[in-house]
């Protein structure tokens, strides 16, 4: 009587046709992609070497190394994350810790969601409108970095906001109860239990904003530069339209070229992603409370 | 009863001090830091549109926009604005995408969600969150320079660029974003579903099918839909794979031409004030649009989930 | 000296009233947890409120030193005067809150070592001088029954704390406000016997200089040391009375003869 029936053996068969075919489609994300970087490794390797790093390109830039486009990008990331730090965080400050939960709260919510989900051609499109034109900056990289800003500024909010959550509320109370101002107990009790979340975000920003090419294509990312930036009013060159200037813009690249500038920029991408992983791991064993 | 007095508190007890200011003021500015993600998309439609008006008010044409493929900005005879070929491409290659992300992302979320364990599943999780950190114009690079000569080969035709390429591309690249959100949402389903489903007898995969899944459906449309967004609005991928020629595609290995990709090709030639400029945020206005429904409708469905 | 049987008011200050409830009516959005209070707690005496789960005696905690300003959708009208001042006319409410002092029923140890705890408030005060916070620190932890445990380890994290110790740091946080009035919230439910009974010796050291409202669960809390108990049911302040009159049966309410008869909880 409690043996099993042929209805039980075609569930249990049904379960494993599931997990196969569930592992067939993982396998079907996971492995093309470790394909894929690994030809980017193979192909892009003999392109690597210390002038890659640190020399201007030469000849048309069919040769010669990737120098401005990393500072470039170095310019690009720093001030994108002067701007959009300060705001960021004060942003997940106010949603955490004063928003009353109105349609005001609501609608600040659904903006931080569509800013995130904005094309990035959007954002290039409203650089130019906004600060290349409307305020006068000119394609720089001021009016670069400030668009990147405004597209990386979820990712900001978004991070903040989980690590001040996860402070207890218990804290916050004792020091109200205390007398504390809100504004003292943020500052001495739940900014400096914040900092390591806040940390990852800025990681995160980090690895976005240097991956970007819209954005920046037409609000102060130039092709080719016989120099390098001197201040955030100069063009600059960088990294990821490097990538596409040299693949479809350049004749005559021998083929190592485009993949070594491939292989630059998924790796500084990747650590850095690699990076904020291990870093939020370590955070999870050093409790504090 | 003995009388009472009440003892008397001196007002200077009661003064406003510097940390009272600072706490005020710190509040104004913490608050205009909260509204500033409004304030930028209202800024970004505002600046989007101001560019645009003109052309909209202007030289655009209604039904030439939505019926006519001849996209000829730059024609000196006589310019026309028909986006049907570029909304056809950016179709095209966007369903192509979600035909092949919706499937694996669902597969990945649900294997990640309900059957691996321990050093697996996080493995699983780093290797999809690394996944989505892959830069755009990596995977048009990877388009153009891998896919292109792989799909010759393999079908045998004179050119790799085109919806097949991209729709491919675009598939990897939004199914990364659309696990994590398809993850979350099957998680969001109570434990006591499935351990309700499990007393009853059932196998895991019939609890998945039959109690968590339809639990879980809203949060999975929301995360498809969001995937749809992220594809349809990007433009680097879809520039470089996607090939150049404005039509309406017949077969996955016709060369298509995006909404995204026109306006990132087209832009650094139009001089600006120009119709064909105008034109350009036009497209731009209406890719806004889109997409602002697309999040909209996904944050409605979302929320009904969490008032559940 | 505080004798051990606290019943008695002898060190009750009768001439003054430190806190001074009027109709006091509190209302969470549209659920009303407390009406029509009224009384008087009197300077240097240990007033107990006893009743059981949902009575308002924690709300009523909270409107006395304003915390009902964190609390979603809580209002309260009514008339409640601290030292002769109505709450809601205090300009800086944190002035008010900084001469109360608040012990939870969860004890609660900032992440900041042990010292900057005890530091926390009168550094927001504006003590600066090493000496003089150090002073103010031991002194708070001595009273607070705490000091002889954490003197050598004056930097160890006070949320790391075991649960009986970071519940004295909390009442040493308390006391270096340097408080007129010190307010208990149920402060032994998660605390062991030992502690409860040093924190209760504590307590009836503290009567001598400062004014003390007890929340308790634990009608033999009350008894032990309180000079007068409050019995809190269901949202009204039922009866007050000089605790050992309460204790020995000489109670005017029959709710409150069955509450203390045990028959119901």
């Amino acid at each position: 009587m409690f043996g099993a029936t042929e209805h039980n053996r075609r569930a249990a068969r049904a379960e494993t046709i599931a997990k196969v075919v569930l592992g067939v489609l993982t396998a079907l994300l996971i492995l093309p992609v470790l394909l894929i970087l690994t030809t980017l490794v193979v192909k892009g390797a003999p392109a690597i070497s210390i002038e890659f790093l640190t020399a201007n390109p030469r000849d048309g830039m069919t040769a010669g190394g990737i120098l401005p486009a990393l500072v470039g990008t170095v310019w690009l990331v720093v001030v994108a994350l002067v701007a959009s730090v300060p705001v960021g965080v004060a942003a997940a400050v106010y949603l955490t810790e004063y928003a009353p939960d109105n349609w005001l709260t609501r609608i600040i919510n659904l903006a931080i969601i569509n800013l995130a989900g904005v094309p990035s051609i959007v954002h290039a499109l409203f650089g130019v409108g906004a600060f290349v034109l409307f305020f006068e900056l000119g394609t720089s990289i001021l009016a670069a970095s400030l668009t990147l800003a405004i597209m990386a500024l979820p990712v900001v909010i978004v991070s903040t906001r989980e690590a001040l959550q996860a402070v207890p509320h218990s804290f916050r109370e004792a020091c109200w109860a205390m007398g504390a101002t809100r504004w003292q107990t943020i500052r001495h009790v739940v900014l400096p239990n914040s900092v390591s979340g806040i940390l990852t975000g800025v990681i995160l920003e980090v690895s976005r904003t240097a991956g970007e090419t819209a954005p920046i294509m037409f609000t102060g990312a130039a092709f080719f530069l016989p120099y390098l930036p001197q201040s955030v009013h100069d063009q600059t060159m960088a990294l990821s339209l490097h990538l596409f200037v040299v693949t479809t813009q350049v004749p005559g690249v021998p083929a190592a070229l485009p993949y070594g500038v491939a292989l630059v920029l998924v790796a500084v991408v990747l650590l850095m992603n690699a990076g904020s992983i291990a870093f939020r791991m370590y955070l999870r064993g050093k409790k504090k409370w | 009863m003995a009388p009472r007095s009440e003892p008397d508190e001196p007002d200077a007890v009661d003064a406003r001090d510097v940390a009272w200011y600072v706490d005020k003021l710190a509040a104004a500015l913490i608050f205009v830091g909260g509204v500033s993600a409004v304030l930028f998309i209202i800024g970004i439609f505002v600046f989007v549109t101001r560019e645009g008006m003109a052309f909209v008010a202007g030289r655009f044409d209604f039904v030439e926009f939505f019926t006519s493929i001849a996209w000829r900005p730059t024609s000196l005879i006589r310019p026309t604005f028909g986006a049907l070929g570029l909304i056809a491409g950016t179709a095209a290659v966007t369903g192509l995408a979600m035909l092949v992300s919706i499937p694996v992302s669902m597969g990945v979320a649900i294997y990640i969600a309900e059957f691996a364990r321990g050093r697996t599943r996080e493995v699983l999780k780093v290797l999809v969150e690394l996944l989505a950190a892959i830069p755009s114009v990596v995977w048009g690079f990877i388009g153009l320079m891998i896919m292109n000569p792989l799909i010759i080969d393999i079908f045998d035709v004179p050119l790799g660029l085109g919806v097949l390429n991209s729709g491919i591309i675009l598939g990897l690249m939004a199914a990364p974003i659309m696990t994590t959100l398809a993850e979350d949402a099957l998680k969001a389903v109570p434990d006591s579903f499935r351990e309700a489903g499990e007393a009853m007898g059932a196998t895991r995969w019939q609890v998945i099918t039959r109690v968590v899944l339809p639990a879980a459906k809203r949060g999975l449309v929301a995360a498809a839909l969001l995937g749809v967004g992220r594809g349809f609005g990007e433009t680097m991928a879809v520039l470089m794979a996607s090939g150049h020629a404005i039509h309406l595609p017949t077969s996955v290995f016709d060369s298509v031409r995006a909404l995204t990709a026109t306006i990132a090709a087209e832009l650094g030639e139009a001089s600006v004030g120009s119709d064909h400029y105008r034109a350009l945020f036009t497209l731009g206005i209406f890719l806004f649009v889109i997409t602002f429904v697309i999040n909209l409708t996904a944050d409605v469905l979302v929320r009904r989930v969490r008032k559940k | 000296m505080v004798t051990a049987a606290a019943s008695t008011s002898a060190t009750a200050d009768e001439d003054a009233v430190e806190i001074s409830v009027r109709d006091l009516r509190i209302e969470y959005a549209a659920r009303v947890a407390l009406h029509d209070v009224t009384l008087e707690v009197r300077r240097r005496e240990i007033f107990a409120i006893i009743g059981p789960a949902n009575s308002g005696k924690t709300s009523f905690l909270r409107v006395v030193n304003r915390m009902d300003e964190f609390v979603k959708d809580m209002h309260f009208s009514g008339e409640v005067k601290v030292h002769g001042r109505d709450v809601r006319a205090w300009r800086n409410l944190y002035a008010l809150r900084r001469r109360i002092g608040v012990v939870f029923p969860l004890p609660v140890g900032l992440p900041l070592s042990v010292y900057d705890n005890v530091a926390f408030a009168p550094r927001l005060a504006g003590v600066r001088g090493k000496t003089e916070l150090d002073a103010i620190v031991e002194k708070s932890l001595r009273r607070a029954a705490l000091w002889d445990e954490v003197k050598d380890r004056l930097k160890a994290l006070g949320s790391l704390l075991s649960g009986g110790q970071q519940q004295r740091l909390t009442i040493a946080r308390a006391l270096s406000q340097d408080p007129k009035i010190l307010l208990l919230d149920e402060f032994s439910i998660a605390v062991d016997p030992v502690t409860t009974m040093r924190i209760e010796d504590v307590l009836k050291e503290l009567r001598a200089e400062m004014t003390i409202v007890l929340v308790t669960n634990l009608v033999q809390q009350a008894q032990r040391l309180a000079n007068r108990t409050a019995f809190f049911y269901m949202g009204e302040c039922v009866e007050i009375g000089e605790t050992e009159a309460f204790f020995s049966g000489d109670v005017e309410d029959q709710r409150t003869r069955d509450y203390l008869g045990g028959k119901f909880g």
